[in-house]
């Protein structure tokens, strides 16, 4: 089984538009967005959920105020500034548990806690593995881990030969537990200097983490010349460009209609550039 | 509106983010910041930063930025595994007379020093990125670069809202990063107004309500600038109006301001009639928090 995952450094560069022309191209994959904080698939794939499963994140502390002195000496303690007035506040708190070695009343405990909920769901182009992570819920590294594995237990299953994953934006956590141990990593940029920019940063992440990269020029056409540095660069590294994609206004039209560009205009030159790029990483797979 | 504590003098704390990337952040951050008179911008997209790409400070000034880690002293420890044990991170692994740590996934809580019986565990410092500081075109930049392969975002971010502290007199303006996880809350935490940044299409109002939840939690007042406004439809407005959300400003889509962003330049270099409008957007949220 292969792992490929679209990622891009910058948010914007047309991740999702591609992930989900990718899904419609493809056969016998399973699709894994892990965009656990914006996810934006969905919208394209039109999921119906078959399996919902919560997903616990960090404990939380939680103050007994009965028991609890009030000698600060927690509130010392605590390296993520999560207690003021003797009180928790559960957007900062981290769930390392320092307050409850330090709590010389044994007033602090742990709590589980809910931190999002992660789904496989049943779309036309197959089983699509997602999640959503509670608004400002900590350690999405850890949700984007369980939407991996969900994908890889469904894909065995299946007999599914494929994984496409839909990356979060950035190089942090949750962008290194999406691509750490994947077999391919697909950048989409753009002919910005914002694109170029991060599309380096996310190569040398690659390369940290011993995937290898293929970049994917969207919007190729807005400037030229941008482009043309983008191939300078990659040529230079020995890394393949697989694709130039043109910029069209009929992508956010197909957005709007809530459908794949691949299946809203089969024929328009975006699809058939995309299909041509689909074709390619299969061949490199 | 209440005046937050941080409202000292006359200067405001205003964060820009998105939820959904890409959505123009930085654009509004830096062409706002490049209106303004006295003006410290912080880019807290320390894992894709961009506004010295527009900008081009001289950077005066790098510090790098450093986390706590433990230390074993071996001869003091007896392999008892209590670190192991506390450490909710899966840091530390304590197997048969062999010590193992994963730097990485250290949140550096200092936990596993208070838990140790031996007092075998000291700390010291790694280091995981930098933060720089420069000017150009009357604008204070601070930002940050988390290294390539560190996951923690944060320590970063509170490291250049440290650094851009100092600046008391002036206004700040915070580019944030995408998402809503905690690197977004790191760096809007403490604003006096957030400005989300959208786009007229599905996505951005998708990404939009979600970015809505999560100030609403923290009790940061906020509005919204529709940026590429008449791409896509009309539901972010009708999202808008429906939850009272002021629409602050709307960015026409324009191909000469897609142009000016992909070579680096601010827009309001070119088109100098927006730098009013963003003055007077700035001048019109200070108000409205003074009241």
């Amino acid at each position: 089984m292969k792992e490929i995952v679209i990622l891009s450094g910058k948010g914007g560069t047309g991740k999702t538009t591609i992930a989900a022309s990718f899904a419609v191209l493809s056969r016998n994959s399973v699709i894994a967005d892990c965009d656990v904080d914006a996810p934006d698939l969905h919208i394209l794939l039109h999921p119906s959920p078959i399996q919902t499963q919560e997903f616990k994140g960090p404990e939380l502390a939680e103050i007994d105020a009965e028991k609890c002195v009030e000698c600060g000496l927690c509130q010392e303690a605590c390296r993520f500034e999560a207690i003021t007035d003797f009180r928790i506040d559960p957007i900062l708190c981290e769930g390392c548990g320092t307050c409850t070695v330090i709590c010389p009343e044994a007033a602090v405990t742990m709590k589980e806690r809910v931190s999002g909920e992660a789904f496989i769901s049943k779309t036309k182009y197959g089983l699509l593995s997602h999640a959503l992570l509670s608004p400002g819920g900590a350690n999405s590294g850890k949700l984007v881990t369980l939407v991996r594995q969900n994908a890889k237990e469904v894909a065995e299953k299946g007999n599914c030969d494929l994984i496409l994953i839909d990356g979060p934006p950035g190089i942090g956590c949750p962008v290194i537990a999406s691509v750490t141990g994947a077999d391919m990593g697909v950048i989409v940029t753009e002919p910005t200097i914002s694109g170029i920019h991060d599309m380096k940063r996310v190569l040398q992440l690659l390369a940290h983490f011993d995937v290898q990269p293929l970049v994917c020029i969207n919007k190729h056409d807005l400037n030229l010349q941008n482009t043309t540095k983008i191939e300078g660069f990659c040529y230079k590294k020995g890394i393949d460009i697989i694709g130039r994609v043109s910029f069209d206004p009929i992508v956010t039209k197909a957005m709007v209609f809530e459908t794949p560009i691949v299946e809203y205009s089969p024929k328009s030159g975006v699809s058939r550039e995309i299909s041509e790029m689909w074709k390619e990483i299969l061949n490199k797979v | 509106m209440k005046r937050s504590k941080n409202f000292e003098g006359h200067t405001m704390i205003l964060s820009i983010a998105s939820g959904k990337g890409g959505t123009g952040k930085t654009t509004v951050a830096v062409n706002m910041a490049m209106s303004l008179e006295n003006v410290q911008l912080l880019d807290c997209d320390v894992e894709e930063p961009n506004a010295h790409l527009l900008l081009h400070p001289k950077v005066t000034e790098t510090r790098p930025v450093y986390v706590n880690i433990p230390v074993i002293d071996e001869k003091k420890c007896d392999y008892c595994g209590e670190c192991a044990k506390f450490c909710k991170f899966n840091a530390l692994f304590i197997t048969n007379k062999k010590i193992m740590f994963f730097p990485e996934l250290c949140s550096s809580c200092g936990g596993c020093v208070i838990v140790c019986p031996k007092n075998a565990i000291n700390e010291k410092k790694r280091k995981i990125g930098t933060t720089k500081k420069g000017s150009a075109k009357g604008v204070t930049l601070v930002y940050g670069e988390l290294n390539v392969g560190e996951p923690m975002a944060p320590p970063i971010i509170k490291a250049v809202k440290k650094q851009g502290q100092p600046l008391k007199k002036a206004d700040t303006i915070i580019d944030a990063p995408p998402g809503t996880s905690c690197p977004v809350i790191e760096s809007v935490h403490g604003s006096d107004y957030t400005i989300l940044v959208t786009e007229p299409t599905p996505f951005g109002l998708y990404d939009l309500k979600i970015a809505v939840e999560v100030l609403s939690k923290l009790k940061i007042p906020f509005g919204v600038i529709v940026n590429r406004a008449g791409i896509g439809d009309k539901k972010v407005h009708a999202f808008c109006r429906e939850k009272a959300i002021p629409i602050l400003l709307e960015i026409p889509y324009e191909r000469k301001i897609a142009e000016l962003y992909s070579v680096g330049k601010p827009f309001v270099l070119e088109m100098p009639e927006w730098k009013k409008k963003f003055h007077d957007l700035f001048d019109k949220i200070k108000e409205s928090l003074q009241a």
